[in-house]
């Protein structure tokens, strides 16, 4: 079955010259990259490729205002930052920013108009109670009341509910591992913090080394069920691994410290779907080394079916008959993943119930 | 091709196939939906505007308006704004279609356009020069513009003032004047040749209805102007008309607070609000009566 590639993609992975769009095809590139969260990103991706003055008019001020969108945000988050900076020095042990927040505050180019709502930030658990009370006494407060989401999060969860500043309004998602301890191959979060490194001219506000940024952002994507901003994250990894291309083996380093995680399956899949649909550029090498963390080759027949759909914008035009049901397959599968079936079955039991009682979309 | 020159059948079948691409202002939407009420208030309010071709063209708005969702299709009758597929508002009674249509095409311009200021204000020109209106709800500010617009100012916006930020001009964005409860009898007293769309009954809102923008602001839809005024307006019953100057600092921070994005845009939208209101004239205004106020406004002169 040969699928269609929309047209976003064709962009993003090149195969479709910018300057020969016509204009409804620039209409479907705006409409699939607003849907998929990539419209300020594709702003700095023609700037950079081709010629933004050379587009037309009409396009420009809808990539513009993306723009200025995304660069708000990058004003919020360094602000935010120094406020987090000042809860880690009472605190004293660094807070280590995640995701966007931490792709922004490192220059990287992954961080250039991508859009995201809250800041994701990590510490050990055995600090999780301390920071949550630093927190909630510098002005952050929990979201959520309601008592099962709570009890939810806090024994199951590798996160706490999240926190919102009761003035600026700011959201924290606060870590202490990047996936549920319940999942079969969580990692031990320690390796991850040990690892991570300081940001020059910030005093005890970390990020994660560039392999590790790399394996939290495709354990993410390949163990999270949330695939409606899929292609996004998918953005992400592709401008991680070009960025650190010219770092010396990078490569070999990313495979290893996978198998010391023991996450080399998502790095398997980040890079194989990367490689497929953005055609990011990674040797040989890389991608045969990688197979050691593949699936039986029935599954990953299996798997390429549903990602290959679900990984697409999600936008009415990029969908076929399937991708739904593939995105549902997947949402049950992260759940399966991250959770014994004991478990499971009370959960989703409790969440489609109020789904269809209309409390919740999710 | 106008909207005028088809039938009420034939603007039915585009909603309900390709879509309905309409040209508004600076901006071009495309308008799908099955829901005959609304191909009467198109018929009746965008008369004049310009239907453009929507093969090969790109269109900054897809809006549609659908039964919310099969229960609601049967039993509730619910309606459900959505832009490019994407609910936005909880829906809300089918026979309001008309008036969330206008509400949605609104949301599409505030939330999404920041290469202009937005602000919740009405706008209207006379010699060249655009009056700005911000106002909250119930100060009698769409009352105001739908009768100075019958007294030879152009309507820009009842709703979004919106100023480019590369040179601090009103774009103009002549959509209907959407008028509320008691607001409606009075303008179709005074103004009896005013076309009025379908009466939306019971909304949040209260009862809404939309007048038809006069022809001569549609004509002129592309023609921005510099802002000469911005103008407080406030109803108060039984209040002798009275217009007085005030603060340019007040003003800033006033008509910030009624923009949209004026946060979004950081610096650049503190720039430009300031190069507009240093160039015009400040003023609160109170009035209990259309006929004074109508006086005090043929009085404005441009700034020097």
């Amino acid at each position: 079955m040969k699928l269609i590639q929309p047209i976003l993609v064709s962009v993003l992975n090149r195969d479709q010259p910018i300057a020969d769009l016509t204009l409804s095809q620039w209409d479907l590139l705006v409409r699939q990259a607003r849907k998929s969260m990539l419209l300020a990103k594709l702003y700095y991706f023609i700037e950079d490729e081709f010629d933004l003055t050379k587009i037309p008019e009409r396009v420009l001020r809808h990539l513009q205002s993306a723009r200025v969108h995304s660069t708000k945000q990058y004003t919020d988050l360094l602000w935010e930052v120094k406020h987090l900076e000042k809860v880690a020095k009472q605190l004293g042990y660094p807070l280590v920013l995640l995701k966007g927040s931490a792709y922004a505050m490192t220059g990287l180019s992954a961080a250039k108009g991508r859009i995201f709502s809250d800041i994701d930030l990590m510490v050990d658990k055995k600090n999780i109670n301390r920071t949550e009370k630093q927190l909630m006494i510098n002005g952050w407060v929990t979201s959520n009341t309601d008592a099962y989401d709570q009890l939810y999060y806090r024994k199951w969860m590798h996160e706490i509910p999240p926190i919102h500043h009761l003035i600026r309004g700011s959201v924290l998602d606060v870590h202490h591992n990047i996936i549920p301890e319940t999942a079969r191959n969580s990692p031990d979060a320690v390796l991850l913090i040990a690892e991570s490194r300081a940001l020059p001219e910030h005093d005890l506000i970390n990020v994660l080394s560039p392999q590790d940024m790399v394996i939290h952002s495709a354990t993410h994507l390949f163990y999270d069920g949330e695939l409606e901003h899929g292609l996004r994250d998918l953005v992400d990894l592709d401008a991680l691994i070009r960025s650190n291309q010219e770092m010396e083996s990078f490569e070999e380093n990313l495979l290893f410290r996978a198998n010391e995680l023991g996450l080399h399956r998502p790095v398997f899949y980040a890079l194989r779907y990367t490689y497929l649909i953005l055609h990011t550029p990674v040797s040989e090498n890389i991608l045969q080394n990688s197979q050691l963390g593949a699936p039986h080759k029935y599954l990953l027949l299996l798997m390429d079916f549903l990602f290959l759909r679900a990984l697409m914008p999600d936008h009415l035009s990029c969908n076929d008959r399937w991708t739904g049901l593939s995105r549902w397959l997947l949402y049950i599968r992260s759940h399966w993943i991250r959770m014994p079936v004991y478990l499971l079955i009370p959960h989703l039991l409790r969440k489609s119930f109020l789904r269809l009682s209309g409390k919740a979309r999710h | 091709m106008k909207v005028q020159q088809l039938s009420i059948l034939e603007i039915a079948d585009k909603l309900t196939k390709n879509g309905l691409v309409i040209q508004v202002g600076v901006f071009s939407y495309s308008i799908q939906t099955k829901y005959s009420s609304i191909a009467e208030s198109i018929s009746i309010l965008y008369a004049d505007f310009e239907i453009l071709n929507n093969e090969d063209a790109f269109i900054d708005f897809h809006v549609s308006i659908e039964p919310a969702n099969i229960i609601s299709k049967f039993i509730h009758r619910k309606a459900q704004f959505l832009s490019d597929g994407f609910p936005l508002f909880n829906p809300l009674p089918f026979q309001h279609a008309p008036a969330i249509i206008e509400w949605g095409m609104n949301w599409c311009v505030s939330s999404q356009i920041n290469t202009h200021l937005i602000i919740h204000a009405a706008v209207i020109e006379k010699s060249g020069y655009a009056a700005i209106l911000p106002a909250p709800p119930g100060s009698g500010k769409s009352t105001l513009t739908a009768a100075l617009i019958q007294e030879g100012w152009r309507l820009l916006s009842d709703e979004l003032t919106i100023i480019d930020v590369e040179n601090g001009r009103v774009a103009p964005f002549p959509r209907p004047v959407s008028l509320k409860n008691q607001s409606i009898d009075i303008i179709k007293k005074r103004y009896p040749s005013v076309v009025f769309g379908p009466l939306s009954i019971d909304t949040t809102k209260g009862t809404v209805c939309h007048i038809k923008p006069p022809l001569f602001s549609v004509h002129q839809q592309l023609l921005g102007c510099p802002v000469g005024w911005v103008i407080f307006p406030k109803y108060k019953q039984g209040k002798n008309a009275e217009i007085t100057e005030i603060s340019k600092g007040q003003t800033l921070m006033d008509v910030a607070d009624n923009s949209f994005n004026y946060s979004r845009l950081g610096s650049t939208g503190f720039d430009v609000l300031r190069k507009v209101i240093d160039g015009a004239d400040c003023y609160q205004f109170h009035y209990s009566n259309l006929d004074d106020a109508i006086v005090i406004f043929e009085t404005l002169e441009p700034p020097e």
